[in-house]
């Protein structure tokens, strides 16, 4: 009797099993995007393209395709006797499990290196499944600190993190302030509630009261928010000199509009890692509301013909030159560039060429790449301000294209 | 004895998993699954067998996972301590939701949503406490020594996975033998009946409950080993409250095996809409979607009940009795 | 800090938040009322209207309270369908089975939505969008109190139409009693397509009230779908008086409670509020006592 309900459950579950690896040996035998030419240098692409990041995770996957066809144009790898870029796109689906499951199918199918991640939690999960592999991991924007703290050989940051950011963000403001005679002492801090916004916030907060600025207030709120109302209020009640945002697009743009609805107008609106402050998309259909607003993010460099024809491109396709685009863009080259010094798609080398690269081929105002720890040490936000329908770069003097105007006229 | 024959061949079959399949793509999935299938079965013990559902079980995942996790951190206490003090407080959790639901005489859909509530108010705390690292998260580091439960391959975490779903199939298979069982599936049925019969009701379905929290949480602390980094969404977004309770309820609410199975078809589910539908985002989820209300529109009892529906009139006998009725 | 000054417009703030809201959850709550499932779709739906608007805006040059009228018809229509059609049939009457049903239902309308219009964040810029009314020193969002006033005219008008007219009374009937409303002739599977029209109708104005305020996205119905259920719960499931004072009041919670704590932990007060509820009076304030 036993037996037959015993069989029962061994067949149903047997079949489910087999159907189970069949799914996934199935799935390890997908045709790659790129017909495989036999000799390709297969490359992860990973990024959040569907779920609550879905927006960053597409235009960070469009940058990245991008540098991949132009250099498969271009000819591939040269030392690697014209070999072509196959990427292998992978959805991360806006959480860590997801990014890890794609990144065991990337290294099963035997990609040489993976880019990506976007969310500091997706690539701290990404990265270490990564080193069980000592697969190489090029984070393309995650800000995390902790991602290049865990000694991990096989990771690196092309960009800047959290301490490099707050840093330059306050040693900007000090400039900024001092330029116009000091007229901004007390600030209100916005910020949204993850990972990114809850650690930017805490240095911000350690940080201010050294270089002379009063924190009055630092208000937290999650993401998704649905609306400011309460928020401004607060502002318009403790009316402080400046008002430092750190939160993702959506909330950005709520806040925004509710500060110019209820006429709050302070000396400036300096964000850090602004979500929307530095976006050309907030700027065209907000223009008002935008107007004058600072930001401390990454950027590239105005002064590259490369980052200017890539802009167009972009806006050619009817996408906006966001800087997920232009950061996996670079991220690929730099790539590109460590494959064919390694001139193997062996992964250890492709590590070692990463490990000591001076790439200068990248749109970004960072100067040739130097990685320690993984950090690449050249990385740096840049402060822009949204001035006359545009976005111009105010500091560092070096890339500027504009003067800032603070404090911010009057209405 | 004989009863817990299906576990032992089901536990060996999936143990000797990793001698056929070297595929790490192939253990991950499966670690995936089984995680479900736990937390699962903790959701089964109280929703299946007692019928009691709940759209809260991430606020016991999650506090398994940020015990350990910050005793780990924060304290520096071993990780298999932490499993142990993860799971006790997880089960203490459910205990006192449970208390508070159950002693207010909360049913049906009501008490749906008071466990959701709670596993909301959890997760906004969480986002927002020092102690959890409010929105930076918790990062457990990367230390790959078994005393340390890291290890350097798939293979010993995919077994641990086994062992912890296999003891929750013993567990819940001797609550269906025990007398406990019998007062838990009276309550489901008809609870003014039972309370009639003398059963009191409300220390059985906290029982159930507490041991429920206790399995999900389980589930947590295995997950932050796996995955070392846990924040407010991951550990008590309502991802998991959802995965936990699909799971058992497509592969058969109230049976033993329907976690494990309901675990394993929706995962393989996920993973094969996304091969027929290629990189375009989106596209394999309306698919997995739709999937999903043809599998529920077709197979309302769950697959174990569908099952059943097919086997011959003798064998139903042998079949678990909730299933006889359902 | 608690002063009047903050203290007055934070109530007047969630009030009119708070309408938005109660017009989420009333489209709930009659579903729930009715065919006494959890409609895990709503959120979606939501979402879906708000694309919708969005595209009359942008399309056919319809100003969002213009197309209010023509959303809520084709709204009503695709509930009804959906119930009739998709998930009544699915569902076998099981409750379960409705709560998987609509899940999957969530899952496929969102995600075809992030297929068909990717990811980016939408929004209109209506010349009316930044007007405010001035009442002493404070500033009223002139959308926000249109959508106030809506609000309160919908909810009015559903409530006329379930006490005076015959299938209104139907829609009670099945509410109240299903099998003694389907031996009086009351066709049920109508009925609950009805119901479900209505909610789904009702969903249709939130969201041609809420673009000119808010944005559209894939995901930008999901935020207001925990606190929906949160409003019909304390309202009474069922409802639209109820679901209307749980709403404003719930709005005026949220807002006095994220002063207070802020944005992020303010969040809780609506959460306890549930909990408290539901232990000390699960009917809700206007529900039957069960």
């Amino acid at each position: 009797m036993s037996r037959r309900s015993l069989g029962l459950s061994r067949r149903r579950f047997l079949r489910s099993s087999a159907l189970a690896a069949g799914a996934t040996t199935g799935l390890l035998h997908a045709p790659t995007l790129l017909s495989a030419q036999g000799a390709g240098v297969k490359i992860g692409v990973l990024h959040p393209v569907s779920g609550a990041l879905s927006y960053s995770g597409q235009q960070g996957r469009l940058g990245a395709m991008l540098a991949i066809d132009e250099i498969n144009t271009a000819g591939g790898i040269k030392a690697l006797g014209g070999a072509k870029l196959e990427p292998m796109l992978g959805d991360a689906q806006s959480t860590p499990d997801g990014g890890n499951a794609e990144v065991e199918k990337m290294n099963a199918a035997g990609v040489c290196a993976v880019i990506g991640g976007y969310a500091s939690a997706i690539c701290l999960s990404a990265s270490q499944t990564a080193a069980r592999y000592d697969l190489p991991y090029l984070v393309d924007v995650g800000v995390v600190d902790s991602i290049v703290t865990r000694g991990l050989k096989n990771t690196f940051r092309f960009g800047p993190g959290f301490g490099v950011i707050a840093k330059t963000a306050l040693d900007n403001l000090v400039t900024i302030n001092d330029q116009a005679g000091k007229p901004a002492k007390t600030v209100m801090i916005v910020h949204e509630d993850s990972a990114f916004g809850a650690g930017l916030a805490k240095l911000l907060n350690a940080q201010l009261p050294e270089r002379g600025f009063q924190v009055l207030e630092t208000i937290s709120h999650p993401t998704p928010t649905r609306e400011f109302e309460n928020v401004v209020l607060k502002i318009k009640a403790r009316n402080p000199d400046l008002v430092i945002p750190a939160n993702y697009y959506n909330e950005y743009v709520l806040l925004a509009r509710t500060m110019q609805q209820q006429r709050v107008r302070p000396k400036a609106i300096y964000s850090v890692l602004g979500g929307a402050a530095s976006s050309y998309k907030f700027v065209k259909e907000f223009p008002e509301a935008a107007h004058y607003i600072m930001d401390c993010n990454h950027w590239f460099n105005p002064k590259n013909p490369k980052a200017l024809a890539l802009k167009k491109e972009v806006e050619s396709k009817g996408q906006f030159y966001t800087y997920e685009v232009y950061m996996n863009y670079s991220c690929i080259l730099l790539l590109a560039d460590a494959v064919e010094r390694a001139a193997s798609v062996d992964r250890a080398k492709i590590i070692d060429a990463l490990a000591s690269s001076t790439f200068s081929g990248h749109v970004m105002p960072y100067g040739p790449t130097k990685f320690i720890n993984g950090q690449n040490q050249g990385a740096a936000p840049v402060n822009t301000q949204v001035l006359g329908n545009d976005i111009q770069v105010i500091l560092p003097a070096a890339f500027a294209s504009a003067k800032p105007v603070f404090p911010i006229p009057p209405a | 004895m004989k009863s817990y024959a299906p576990i032992v061949v089901v536990v060996a079959l999936l143990a000797v998993v990793p001698f056929i399949v070297t595929s790490n793509v192939v253990l991950n999935f499966l670690v995936m699954a089984l995680l479900i299938a736990l937390a699962g079965q903790g959701w089964n013990l109280l929703g299946g067998y007692g019928g009691q559902y709940s759209f809260g079980h991430a606020a016991f995942f999650g506090t398994g996972a940020y015990v350990t996790a910050i005793l780990q951190v924060r304290y520096g206490i071993n990780a298999w301590l932490g499993l142990f003090v993860g799971i006790a407080v997880g089960a203490l959790v459910g205990a006192a939701i449970g208390a508070l639901s159950f002693r207010w005489g909360l049913r049906g859909s009501y008490f749906s949503l008071v466990t959701l509530a709670f596993a909301e108010v959890l997760r906004i705390v969480a986002s927002v406490a020092p102690i959890t690292g409010a929105g930076v998260g918790i990062l457990i580091k990367l230390d790959l020594r078994p005393e340390a439960f890291q290890f350097q391959s798939r293979a010993p975490f995919y077994w641990i996975a086994v062992g912890l779903v296999g003891l929750s199939l013993v567990l819940v298979r001797a609550i269906e033998h025990s007398r406990f069982g019998a007062y838990l599936a009276a309550v489901r049925e008809n609870e003014a009946a039972a309370t009639a019969l003398g059963v009191d009701a409300f220390a059985i379905k906290l029982g159930a409950m507490t041991i429920s929290a206790a399995i999900t949480a389980a589930a947590g602390c295995f997950y932050a080993q796996y995955f070392l980094f846990l924040d407010a969404a991951i550990a008590y977004g309502p991802w998991l409250s959802i995965d936990a309770l699909l799971a058992p309820i497509v592969g058969g609410a109230g049976t033993l095996f329907g976690p494990l199975l309901g675990a394993l078809v929706v995962k393989v589910l996920g993973e094969a809409t996304k091969l027929f539908t290629g990189d375009a985002p989106g596209l394999d989820l309306v698919v997995y979607g739709v999937l999903l209300v043809g599998v529920v529109g077709l197979a309302p009892r769950g697959i174990a009940g569908f099952v059943a529906t097919m086997t011959p009139k003798r064998l139903r006998l042998l079949w678990p009795s909730s299933l006889r009725h359902g | 800090m608690l002063s009047a000054v903050i203290l007055i417009p934070a109530v007047l703030n969630g009030l009119m938040t708070g309408a938005v809201y109660a017009l989420v959850a009333l489209g709930l709550t009659l579903i729930y009322g009715v065919l006494h499932i959890i409609n895990f779709a709503h959120g979606a739906l939501l979402t879906a209207a708000m694309f919708a608007a969005f595209f009359a805006y942008t399309v056919l040059g319809l100003d969002p309270y213009v197309a209010l009228f023509l959303l809520m018809p084709v709204f009503f229509v695709v509930g009804y369908a959906l119930q009739r059609y998709v998930i009544g049939p699915a569902a076998h009457g099981d409750d379960r089975n409705f709560l998987l049903v609509t899940l999957g239902l969530a899952v496929v309308i969102e995600n075809a939505l992030l297929y068909a219009f990717r990811a980016d964040t939408r929004t209109v810029n209506l010349p009316y969008a930044f007007k405010v009314i001035e009442i002493g020193n404070m500033f009223l969002a002139v959308p926000r109190v249109v959508a106030f006033v809506a609000v309160v005219a919908v909810a009015a008008a559903l409530w006329l139409f379930l006490q005076w007219t015959a299938t209104g009374k139907a829609v009670r009937a099945v509410a109240k009693e299903k099998l003694g409303a389907e031996l009086c002739g009351i066709d049920v599977a109508h009925i609950y397509a009805v119901t479900f029209g209505l909610g789904t109708a009702c969903v249709a104005v939130a969201a041609c009230l809420l673009i000119p305020t808010y944005y559209v996205n894939p995901t930008a119905g999901d935020a207001f779908v925990l606190i929906a259920f949160t409003i019909v719960v304390l309202g009474g499931m069922g409802s639209v008086i109820g679901a209307l004072s749980a709403g404003l009041f719930v709005g005026v919670v949220e807002s006095l409670s994220t002063i207070a704590l802020g944005e992020s932990l303010g969040q809780i007060g609506i959460f306890v509020m549930f909990i408290v509820v539901l232990l000390v009076r699960p009917s809700g304030l206007f529900g039957e006592r069960a």
